[in-house]
């Protein structure tokens, strides 16, 4: 099969066997980085763009490792060095770029949408890692290949999403790869974090995290940004942490062979209690980062027109 | 100089008329309406008057949009008062009124009367300047009112920037309505509307674009409509989106309150679903509602409950829309599409041809208190005639407005304005 999409904007476009096919691809370049010399070189010549307007250590990271890993010349712009901060445009910093012949460009951004505008105004490929709290695709597609490798399979898992629902793309772009993929998806979180109408994505919803785990086969804890509580949409952390952190007690809800998993970075002790997220009985917080290289590795490779 | 209308249908709501006739304008007034006056005029003096045969068309009382946003002074890059006229009478405009929230803004005399020395410079539509409530519009110390209604102002309004103290807006209301000055409130309260860009609902969640509640809009509704009750004067609800916005205002009225409301053509064209392209052309404040609003905002034009459509005519620059969403500015350029989209709604029965042109042409000169909106003789001769039946697509590129901001650009309209004649002059000739 062959990959047709010029873009990488959101799980919401993916079908399920592009998804497959990522995956499978992911899975065969896994072996790449466990080699002495972590290097092969299918995009010799290529050129790769990180253009991130908002802070970022996990992604950028991992686009960049997986770029080199497979050869590509990979350049990092952030927003405190780029041109932004003289004004200019994100629609004129994308065309001077383009017209510097890149082969991909990887773009996160606080406005949602973001990367959906440049695509649809340069030629090259565009990679979404991230557009505020709209999708982040390639988490989604990592956390599917961790889930996948845990468990043998997705469809038929009860998966539990746990936390600000609201504010988070990675939410939402699991939600869709999830249930494309035949995942039971359930959420829980304050009522203050679940943005409205979200039972229309086919989750069940719930506010009180014991409910949401019962019986859950993953467990997916997000991250609870510290600048919310100006928002008044949680009162303390004291207090979201006495109800909705993951920890040894309430985790006997869930199956026994849960796994947990956290698109970090995690607050310990608020949404995951510290001996959780590093239990290696049941966290697979570090498999997901080790995925993530894999996964961008396979992007990079199929947009590029791997497997032609 | 004397033109004589002949054979059309000529639809006059204040007299109730809807009939085939003639009309003649004569020294900017109009003259005669009746059958027939073509025969003696013809007869008459055949060589100083300019016959215009209109077999087909809609002779109406001039259109009158109630909330335009004209830009000048400061913003000339986004429109200018000659150009904004000009989408005007091309619409099928003859009079306007244009909110206060230019740079500076229009809340002194002096801005006043700048805005009608250009407008009298352009000689295209009428301008009614709206004045700003508060000093700068910025919700604490009430402008003159009296002195800017001797300048010309024909109404009051904060918009855009809502005026979140209720008791600043009591005492503007008082204030006002002894002067018989209408206030037009933009109802949005701007500590449930927070940051948010579009319709809080299903597509706000799943584009991850921070969403504005229905109850931002309709919790000021409430507030109006109780200060009204409480000091017995009146007030004028602008773009309503919403069904519970409907819903407040139709109760209101039941009880005999004097408030009255309007909508734009978006609120009854467009759902939030149009958000999912991230298209900032869609981008407008109060934001694209659900198709249950949609449904509602029809209702309440149907019953009454909604007396005015006025587009909210927004023009904005490329660089205002060709950015990230949320740094877009919210607007639409309206002047132009306005009428066509407004036609729609005859061709799908949710009104009559006379309800339409009472809604775009005779309340609100009633509101606003201005001597327009009837085709009765001795009248200006502010006239619009419409050509019912024309198929045409809109191009934001042919617009006279600088704004080409149109989510509706290459959308197949029906009906559109081929002559608009204010005070007796031809200003816009689309035969």
């Amino acid at each position: 099969m062959k990959f047709e999409k010029k873009d990488i904007l959101g799980i919401k476009d993916l079908t399920v066997d592009e998804i497959n096919l990522i995956l499978e691809t992911a899975e065969s370049f896994l072996e790449i980085s466990t080699r002495k010399i972590k290097k092969v070189p299918t995009l010799r010549g290529k050129t790769i763009i990180n253009l991130f307007y908002e802070a970022s250590t996990r992604t950028r990271t991992s686009f960049e490792i997986a770029a080199k890993r497979l050869s590509a010349d990979t350049i990092n712009i952030s927003s405190s060095t780029s041109s932004v901060v003289k004004g200019e445009t994100l629609i004129d910093t994308a065309r001077n770029l383009e017209a510097m012949n890149p082969d991909i460009i990887v773009i996160r951004h606080s406005a949602a949408g973001a990367p959906h505008l440049l695509a649809r105004l340069i030629k090259q490929s565009i990679i979404n890692a991230g557009d505020g709290a709209h999708e982040h695709p390639t988490q989604a597609l990592l956390d599917m290949m961790t889930i996948k490798e845990k468990k043998g399979k997705i469809s038929g898992l009860k998966v539990a999403i746990i936390g600000d629902i609201e504010h988070s793309r990675v939410a939402r772009s699991n939600i869709y790869g999830l249930s494309k993929m035949g995942a039971q998806i359930v959420l829980a979180g304050p009522a203050t974090m679940l943005p409205r109408n979200i039972e229309q994505m086919g989750v069940d919803v719930f506010t009180n995290l014991k409910d949401a785990i019962i019986d859950a086969d993953v467990v997916m804890m997000l991250r609870i940004q510290l600048e919310r509580q100006k928002q008044s949409i949680f009162p303390s952390l004291r207090e979201y942490s006495q109800h909705y952190c993951l920890n040894r007690n309430n985790i006997k809800l869930a199956k026994k062979d849960v796994i947990v998993m956290h698109p970090g970075p995690i607050n310990r002790g608020v949404e995951i209690s510290p001996d959780i997220a590093d239990d290696p009985s049941c966290s697979v917080i570090l498999d997901q980062v080790n995925k993530g290289v894999a996964v961008r590795m396979a992007l990079l490779y199929l947009l590029t027109g791997g497997g032609e | 100089m004397k033109i004589l209308l002949t054979g059309a249908r000529i639809i006059d709501p204040v007299q109730n008329m809807d009939a085939n006739m003639d009309i003649l304008l004569e020294n900017g007034k109009i003259a005669k309406i009746g059958v027939d006056i073509s025969k003696s005029a013809k007869s008459k003096d055949s060589e100083k008057i300019k016959i215009i045969e209109l077999a087909g068309m809609i002779v109406v009382p001039g259109l009158i949009d109630m909330h335009t946003h004209l830009r000048e002074p400061g913003l000339e890059y986004k429109e200018t008062i000659a150009s904004g006229t000009a989408a005007a009478v091309a619409g099928g405009f003859t009079s306007i009124a244009c909110m206060p929230n230019t740079s500076p803004i229009n809340d002194n005399r002096s801005i006043t009367e700048f805005i009608r020395r250009k407008a009298v410079e352009a000689a295209l539509a009428n301008v009614y300047p709206i004045g700003a409530i508060s000093n700068g519009s910025a919700g604490s110390q009430l402008t003159e009112f009296w002195d800017m209604k001797e300048a010309g102002i024909i109404a009051i309004s904060d918009d855009g920037k809502p005026v979140m103290d209720a008791a600043l807006m009591r005492r503007a209301m008082e204030y006002a309505y002894s002067l018989r000055l209408p206030v037009i409130s933009h109802c949005e309260d701007t500590n449930l509307s927070g940051n948010g860009l579009i319709n809080e609902g299903y597509y706000s969640t799943i584009l991850g674009l921070r969403g504005i509640p229905g109850i931002a809009e309709e919790a000021m509704i409430a507030r109006e409509i109780l200060i009204a009750e409480f000091t017995n004067t009146c007030v004028h609800i602008a773009h309503v989106s919403t069904a519970g916005s409907v819903r407040l205002i139709r109760d209101a009225k039941k009880r005999g309150l004097k408030v009255t409301a309007e909508t734009a053509p978006h609120y009854f064209t467009l759902t939030d679903e149009a958000l999912q392209s991230y298209d900032t052309n869609f981008k407008v404040n109060p934001p694209l509602r659900s198709e249950e609003d949609v449904e509602a905002i029809k209702e309440g034009l149907s019953d009454g409950t909604l007396d005015v459509i006025a587009c909210d005519h927004a023009p904005h620059g490329r660089t205002d829309k060709e950015v990230e969403f949320e740094y877009a500015a919210n607007g639409i350029s309206g002047l132009e599409t306005s009428l066509a989209l407004s036609i729609s709604l005859v061709q799908n029965k949710v009104l009559g041809w006379s309800e339409l042109i009472s809604k775009m042409s005779t309340n609100p000169a009633r509101i606003l208190n201005l001597p327009k909106g009837t085709l009765e003789a001795g009248a200006e001769a502010d006239i619009t005639v419409i050509d019912p039946q024309l198929k045409w697509i809109v191009d934001v590129q042919v617009f006279r407005s600088r704004g080409k901001n149109s989510p509706f650009h290459g959308r197949p309209l029906q009906g559109k304005a081929i002559l608009t004649i204010v005070g007796g002059e031809i200003k816009y000739d689309g035969r």
